[in-house]
Parts: C-alpha cells; structure tokens; sequence
C-alpha cells in the first residue's frame, strides 16, 4: 500500500477558465504532504484532481499527467470510479450518511462495492475505527445514526468510512476547519498515524498544523483575482518554514501577505 | 470594583432616555396589523372547519353501521335506506392502486434524470416544461383525451382501468415535481462522499440519494393519491357507476366513492339518499387520511435506526 504520486504539466480548467496552472510535483509515499496558500488559489481543485473528483462538476477538465507509480489516471480506458476506490477523500465538513448507522456508514464503501460477508464488514469496521482513534467512543452504540455523533467525532468516522475501503491514498481537503482545537488535534494525531499505511495529502488554511503535520509542503498562489493559481515552491516542511527560497512564501508564512 | 479609568468617566451625566418605545401612532398600526393578520386566519379557517363539521355531523351516522362497510347498493334505490359502500370504497382504492403503481415509477424516475442526470441541460428543461403544462391540465381533459385513445382508437370499453390511465396524467406531475425538489435538498456532500469510496452513480443514488429523501418522497406520493382519488370527470366519462360490486378493472362498471356522491346527489331531497351523500364525502376524506398516516408510518419505519 502507499503509491507515490507524480504530476507534470498540469492545467486544470472549469469551462473556459483556468483554474491552476502548470503543475508538476511529487507526493513521496507514507508521508504528509500539505497544500497551503490564499482562498482560490486553487489548492482544492487541484487536490480533487488527484482522485478526479473535480470531473463530478460540469464542465471541468485537465491537460496534463497525474500518475500513480507507474499509472497514468488520465489515460484514456481509466474508470473514475476505479480512481476513487485507490484515491480516498475526506472532506472540508464532516458528511456521514444520514440514513446509516455508525456501523453502516463505516462499511458502507464496502457494502455499496458488493461486499456481503458479515464477518468480514465486522472485522474491518472494527480495524477502520481503531485506525481511525474513535473506537473506545463508539464501540457500544454501532448501531446509532452517524449524524449523533460530534462534529469531530463525526470527521474521524468519516475518516474511518475512506480508510474502511483500503485506499492507497488518502486526500484531506481541510479536515480540521469545522472543528474545535481538542477535535483538531484528535484528526492531527490521527494524521500522524496514518502515514504509516498511506499517502496522506492535507489541504489547510492553518500554517501551524501545516508546520505540526506534515514532511512536505506545497505553497500555491494566484497573480491576482481572476488568474489561474500556480504552484510558488514545494519543499520539505522545515525549509518551507524556516528559510523560503521565495519571497511570496515566505510573505505568506509570515503573514505580510497581500 | 472600579479600575482607574472607569473612575475618570462621568457614571451618569442626570439625563433620562425615554426607552418607553411605542409612540400612540406606532402602537396603534401595530395593533390594527395584529387584528388583521388573525382575523385572515380565522376567515381561512372558516370553510375548513364548517366542511368538516357539516360531512362528519350529517355522514357519521351510516358509518357506524356494519353494513356500510360490507354491502353495495344492489337493488338499493335512492328512496330506499340500506345497502353500503363497499362497491364504491374498493372501486375507488382499485382504481388508486393501478394509478399509483404506473405513475410513481415514472413520476420518481423521470425526477431522478431531471436532477441527477440531465440538470442544465436542453432536455431536461423542455421535460421540466411540459410536467409544468400537465400539472394544469384539468382533469376533464385528461378524461377525455383517454377516452379519444382508449375507446375510439383502440376500441376497448368504458372500464376501471381507463379511469386509472387517466388519473396517471394527473398523479404523475404531482408526484416528479415534489420527488425533484426531495432530491434537490440532499447535499451534494452526500454524493461526493459515496463517489470518494469509489461507488459508481447508479448506486450512489440508489443506496444514498433516494434513502435520504425517501420521506419527502413518500409526502409527495401521498399528495399525489389524495388528489387523485377525490377526480370526479375521469369516472363519469371513462366508466359507468355501478352500484354492484366489481373488482375486476378491465370489465364491465366500476363504483367509486365520487360518483356514489354524484350518483345520490340526484334525489338530495330524499333523506335515504341525503344521508348516502355526506357518508360518502365523509368515507373519502377518511380513505385519504388514513393513507397519510399510513404513509407517515412507513417512512418513519424505513428511516435505519433512526432512533
């Protein structure tokens, strides 16, 4: 488990506009990589590339190659719905199934993919909860709805939910935004374990758990409004933090932006 | 305790705000206001109230006899007392039946394309036109186009089954119009959420879109029934009123509960057949709120572990 992913040259476009530009980078697996800069810089839409997720808004399109190892995403004969069973996603706020329990809505990526066997959606329930910190919370109520649960309790079951399906992959698109700071540093923590198993990518507008989570970062940034965002520079987090080879980052870090 | 700076501000420079609010004008617009808005209210509630308590005072009378709910009114005439409305309650539930079992899967499908396949584009807004036509089309109408197809086209006889085709163009834009707006209300978060596990649309709306709004599309169902069974012009025209029993719908006279009503009305002046009349009324009115709780129920106990 755990994929490395290599982009190059990538556009991404909503009808006639261009959203991002020219992208290329690569996610070292089994590590953190995290996305920072400005509202509409494009950072979630480039995030959504990566499991081409964007394509589920009209009009949206992408030139260029996203390839995972040695597999190229945008390949003609690739199934989007193939994509997202590798590229898992957690979103900005926590979206449970309203309709399930606790339990369902862990197994639900596994039960709406086919999967019967009740020992087996048991036994990995169980796993995808432990992974995902909220067990010991939830183990006597599976059977409750999903939407009881707290707002971050809710997030980690939604984080159990992606990680149920194994995936290679695991996109974040601020995960922490809708949260308190004792739910944020439960997902941190839970973050931290992650990247044992999976390649972990996190979209944040907050630097310090940029700083705190993740092994690399990427800094996007937009000329001015109505321009594509672009990558500025991407880096091991220390040297990102510490010493920018560009001035906009470190602008942004340290909050002289604008 | 005061701090240094309060202490250097005046606490209170000696005047008085006048904080006793309405002035006599004011006060005087907003009552005329509250006096209005109520009095509109009662007025609406009047025809309400005196519907009810006209049909459920003069009809509750033969619904308390066993009869009613067992026997027809063969061999019954409008001056006699007797008989009951079984031909005419199963006539009318027959006939609902068929209806809604054609119309609700093309009413909830066609809303499924309308909102998860084919939002924005041409044929879905020329679709979404022509339900906007057919949910004006009076019933009369829509009676009599059947009538134009079924019997002089095809040649077929005045049956139930034609009363309930009829009906279908009048269910149909009740039922896709409130199932779009359920599906209009899921979050897209939903579906994005079951797409990022890598589940394909079909099942996606399938197994999370339709569940989440199976509620509001059973409210919309339901809407959809009651208006349909109380349709009066599709009866007269497409089937004659028997006063038998007959639960076959693709033969021979059918009764239903409006056209006992209209059937009864005709010697309204006799008391046996007064009385007929507000039973009827009151037997349909009950027909369509039993359904709702019914339907109610349903949705409720299809909600997983809602509790």
């Amino acid at each position: 488990m755990a994929k490395r992913i290599e982009v190059s040259g990538l556009n991404v476009y909503y009808g006639d506009f261009k959203a991002v530009e020219d992208v290329s980078m690569t996610i070292e697996p089994r590590s953190v990589t995290a996305f920072i800069g400005p509202s509409g810089c494009g950072k979630s839409t480039y995030l959504r590339t990566l499991n081409r997720m964007h394509e589920v808004i009209p009009g949206a399109r992408v030139e260029g190659k996203v390839m995972l190892d040695q597999q190229d995403l945008y390949a003609s004969g690739v199934d989007p719905v193939a994509v997202r069973r590798v590229v898992g996603m957690v979103f900005q706020r926590p979206n449970p199934f309203p309709t399930m329990s606790i339990f369902d809505n862990v197994a639900s990526g596994l039960k709406l993919n086919g999967v019967k066997d009740r020992k087996k959606l048991t036994e990995v329930v169980e796993r995808s909860l432990h992974g995902a910190n909220l067990w010991n919370e939830v183990k006597d109520r599976l059977d409750k709805p999903g939407a009881g649960l707290s707002g971050g309790q809710q997030q980690r079951l939604c984080i159990a939910r992606a990680i149920a399906v194994e995936p290679e992959v695991i996109l974040m698109d601020e995960p922490c935004s809708a949260l308190d700071p004792i739910s944020t540093l439960a997902i941190e923590d839970l973050i931290e374990k992650l990247k044992d198993r999976f390649t972990v990518v996190i979209v944040t507008h907050n630097m310090q758990q940029a700083a705190r989570v993740s092994d690399q970062t990427a800094f996007f940034n937009l000329a001015a409004t109505g321009k594509p965002g672009r990558l500025i520079e991407m880096g091991p987090t220390k040297q990102i933090f510490s010493n920018p080879n560009e001035k906009a980052t470190e602008d942004y870090i340290t909050g002289r932006f604008g | 305790m005061t701090t240094t700076l309060a202490a250097n501000r005046p606490a209170y420079d000696g005047k008085t705000l006048d904080l006793t609010g309405k002035s006599g004008a004011r006060a005087f617009r907003n009552t005329l206001a509250s006096v209005l808005i109520t009095l509109c209210f009662l007025i609406a509630l009047i025809p309400l109230v005196w519907i009810l308590w006209t049909v459920i005072s003069k009809g509750y009378g033969l619904l308390l006899d066993g009869g009613w709910w067992s026997e027809s009114q063969r061999g019954v005439t409008v001056r006699r007392e007797g008989g009951g409305a079984y031909h005419a309650i199963m006539g009318t539930l027959i006939m609902a039946l068929i209806t809604a079992v054609i119309a609700v899967p093309i009413a909830i499908l066609g809303a499924i394309y309308l909102v998860e396949y084919g939002r924005g584009t041409k044929a879905a807004r020329v679709v979404s036109f022509m339900i906007d036509i057919l949910t004006g089309v009076p019933s009369i109408v829509a009676a009599l186009f059947v009538y134009a197809v079924w019997i002089t086209v095809f040649g077929f006889n005045r049956v139930g089954f034609a009363v309930s085709l009829s009906l279908v163009l009048l269910m149909l834009p009740v039922v896709l119009r409130s199932t779009e707006e359920m599906l209009k209300l899921v979050p897209d978060e939903l579906r994005e959420a079951s797409y990022a596990l890598g589940v394909p649309k079909w099942k996606t709306i399938l197994k999370v879109v339709v569940p989440t709004a199976f509620g509001g599309i059973i409210t919309g169902v339901m809407l959809g029934l009651a208006r349909v069974m109380g349709e009066t012009a599709p009866l007269l025209i497409l089937v004659g009123y028997s006063k038998n029993i007959n639960l076959n719908p693709f033969e021979g006279f059918m009764g239903a509960l409006p056209t006992m009503i209209n059937q009864d009305r005709t010697e309204l002046a006799l008391q046996p057949a007064a009385d007929r009349v507000w039973a009827a009324a009151l037997t349909l009115i009950l027909l369509v709120l039993l359904l709702n709780i019914l339907a109610r129920l349903v949705a409720r106990f299809s909600k997983v572990n809602s509790k």
